[in-house]
């Protein structure tokens, strides 16, 4: 056991040498020149120079991609090249929020989606299973960011229940954590219950065709038992490994829902955006790019770097910085 | 000495598929359903600039921001354009992106799972390209590509073809794993008939009805990260009215009027929502197998 998860394990670093490869290049091809637009559009030829040499960027690209992944694996990120601010830095202050987002959208997830394809699977061909397929299907099929504004318009606007945009701490106090967590949790969480949803019924049919599900209502066992305690257990090991995949999902979603929290008290934020930040400076900047990470935003508000894609790894963070 | 084996034409296989898709459409009417929305939609968004509708790009900076009425029955957007327009405009867009996503990973996917399939000794090297390219997340890599490459329908199409094609490979390799072991396929081998001859002969049409299937979801995700993209500023250019595009635009004034964002968001979820259940509809009728991959 402990040697074939050991295994798996050494499995992934080749994996993962190749993502870095991938993600470095990325960043090397794209186009703009960090120095320049660090420097400013006044500097002249020679101070971009300077700033290139001590940046390290007229290294040959094996050698800057070396030196940053040995850094890397000593746990150095670097610094971001606009705040001077070490990237580690950057990331902590957004682990919490993350973290708690995530957790609710799961949790709000699995306790709902397991029941209605339980339901769905029992109910099989009756109205009440049409409806829940139905809601599964639609689930996947609304943009996550529309999702969001549908929720904002209805329980901010309309109920006023939830604020629209912020973060308070857990440890600050619960019912404001509740509430600020409550809209984006239900947002993320949508696409996922879809498919939890549909996985628990398809593995459930299956399961109810056992003859041990037979077995089990012969002798006499309620409906409740046989579902939950028989069937449901042998069904939760796709289903367990459906909620392990859909963490990817999930972490696709969080980006453009965040543009939801964000877009409103940035009217100047233009259309191009995520393109040209990305081509821009903050792709340029690797120590962030490659970590997701971006305190920036609030240092430089024009500058912005990665505004779209450091969501990916802190939902919340837009919030927190305001 | 020569086996004459019998074979069906590939008109007559063609027709059986049909006839099977067509006998499900009768069955199945959440799939009926999903069919006759999508011919709507493709219709509607089509035949837009036949239908007498304002230019989508036509400003009128006096109308803007109005609400819904019988003339702009989607009311207008902050320039004044008018938005039934510019929705029923947007759906080329998404309808193209989806379209030509899914058949530019289907088949690229095709061509590479095949190879990795049979051929043992690239399998291992092509599968772990494949691994590291679907550890990245693909929206993640769509808007890195758009961003390198610029924004253009031809990009997007592209930085959305790439992450999808590793799922397609594997889909198609486990195919074709099942497959090779068959006796018909060790039989062809006995026989010395060539490998891409019993690639293509043999192997491969047993693979499209999966494909098919797996298509139509492909499509439908593409439509929704098309959106996406244009949503976060990485997507097809602005000049270009797209339902990502209109509600990026939007969302500035989405308190004013939601409509901006909801009627497009409503095309987009109902567009996805018909391909998703033609696919569910296809899959039980092709692939009664793939029932339990959700």
């Amino acid at each position: 056991m402990y040697v074939y998860i050991l295994r798996r394990l050494l499995a992934t670093i080749p994996i993962m040498a190749l993502v870095a490869v991938f993600v470095f290049m990325l960043l090397h091809l794209s186009p703009g020149d960090p120095a320049v637009i660090i420097a400013g559009d006044f500097a002249s030829e020679d101070q971009v120079h300077k700033i290139r040499e001590a940046l390290g960027l007229n290294d040959p690209l094996y050698i800057q991609f070396g030196r940053w992944m040995i850094n890397l694996l000593q746990g150095d990120m670097g610094e971001s090249i606009y705040s001077g601010m070490p990237v580690t830095k950057l990331i902590g202050q957004r682990v919490e929020p993350t973290l708690m987002l995530t957790l609710c959208t799961m949790v709000i997830a699995i306790s709902l989606a397991i029941p209605l394809g339980v339901i769905a699977a029992w109910k099989v061909g009756t109205w009440i299973d049409r409806v829940v397929m139905t809601l599964a299907v639609f689930g996947f099929s609304v943009p996550v960011f529309v999702i969001g504004y549908l929720l904002i318009l209805g329980g901010s606007r309309t109920l006023g229940w939830f604020p629209v945009q912020g973060y308070t701490s857990i440890f600050e106090s619960v019912p404001g954590f509740l509430s600020h967590i409550t809209l984006p949790a239900l947002t993320l969480g949508a696409v996922y219950m879809a498919l939890i949803a549909r996985m628990t019924r398809a593995t459930m049919l299956e399961v109810l065709n056992e003859d041990y599900v037979r077995t089990a209502y012969a002798k006499g066992l309620a409906t409740r038992t046989v579902l939950v305690k028989h069937a449901l257990k042998n069904a939760m090991v796709p289903i367990s490994t459906t909620i392990g995949l859909g963490v990817a999902l999930l972490i696709g979603g969080v980006v453009v829902r965040k543009r939801v929290r964000h877009s409103r008290p940035r009217p100047t934020d233009g259309r191009r955006g995520a393109a040209h930040r990305l081509s821009g400076h903050s792709g340029r900047d690797p120590g962030i790019f490659l970590h997701l990470c971006a305190a920036e935003s609030r240092d430089r508000p024009d500058l912005c770097p990665l505004r779209s894609a450091n969501p990916v790894l802190n939902p919340v963070l837009a919030d927190t910085q305001r | 000495m020569s086996l004459q084996v019998q074979e069906l034409s590939f008109g007559a296989r063609l027709r059986h598929r049909i006839g099977v898709v067509a006998d499900s459409l009768r069955r199945n009417p959440t799939m009926l359903f999903g069919v006759i929305v999508l011919a709507l939609m493709a219709g509607s968004a089509f035949l837009a600039p036949w239908l007498g509708l304002p230019e989508p790009m036509h400003q009128s900076p006096r109308d803007r921001l109005q609400e819904p009425t019988s003339e702009a029955l989607f009311g207008t957007d902050m320039y004044g354009r008018d938005l039934f327009s510019r929705v029923l405009h947007g759906g080329q867009v998404s309808l193209v992106v989806g379209l030509s996503v899914a058949a530019l990973a289907t088949s690229m996917g095709l061509f590479i799972g095949l190879i990795s399939g049979f051929i043992r000794s690239v399998d291992a090297v092509i599968m772990r390209l494949m691994d590291a390219l679907m550890s990245i997340p693909s929206i993640l890599l769509a808007i890195a590509l758009v961003a390198l490459w610029g924004s253009s329908v031809q990009n997007v199409i592209l930085a959305l073809t790439i992450p999808e094609v590793p799922r397609v490979v594997r889909l198609v390799r486990s195919v074709v794993l099942m497959l090779r072991d068959q006796l018909y396929v060790q039989a062809a081998i006995a026989c010395g008939t060539s490998t891409p001859r019993i690639l293509i002969r043999h192997i491969l049409p047993n693979t499209i009805p999966p494909l098919i299937v797996q298509a139509t979801y492909i499509c439908a995700q593409a439509v929704i990260f098309e959106a996406y993209l244009s949503f976060v500023g990485a997507g097809t250019p602005p000049e270009i009215p797209s339902w990502g595009n209109i509600m990026a635009e939007g969302r500035m004034f989405f308190f004013q009027t939601p409509g901006i964002i909801l009627y497009p968001g409503a095309f987009l979820a109902l567009t996805v929502f018909a391909i998703n259940t033609f696919g569910d509809g296809l899959r039980d009728a092709l692939d009664p197998r793939m029932q339990r991959r959700v």
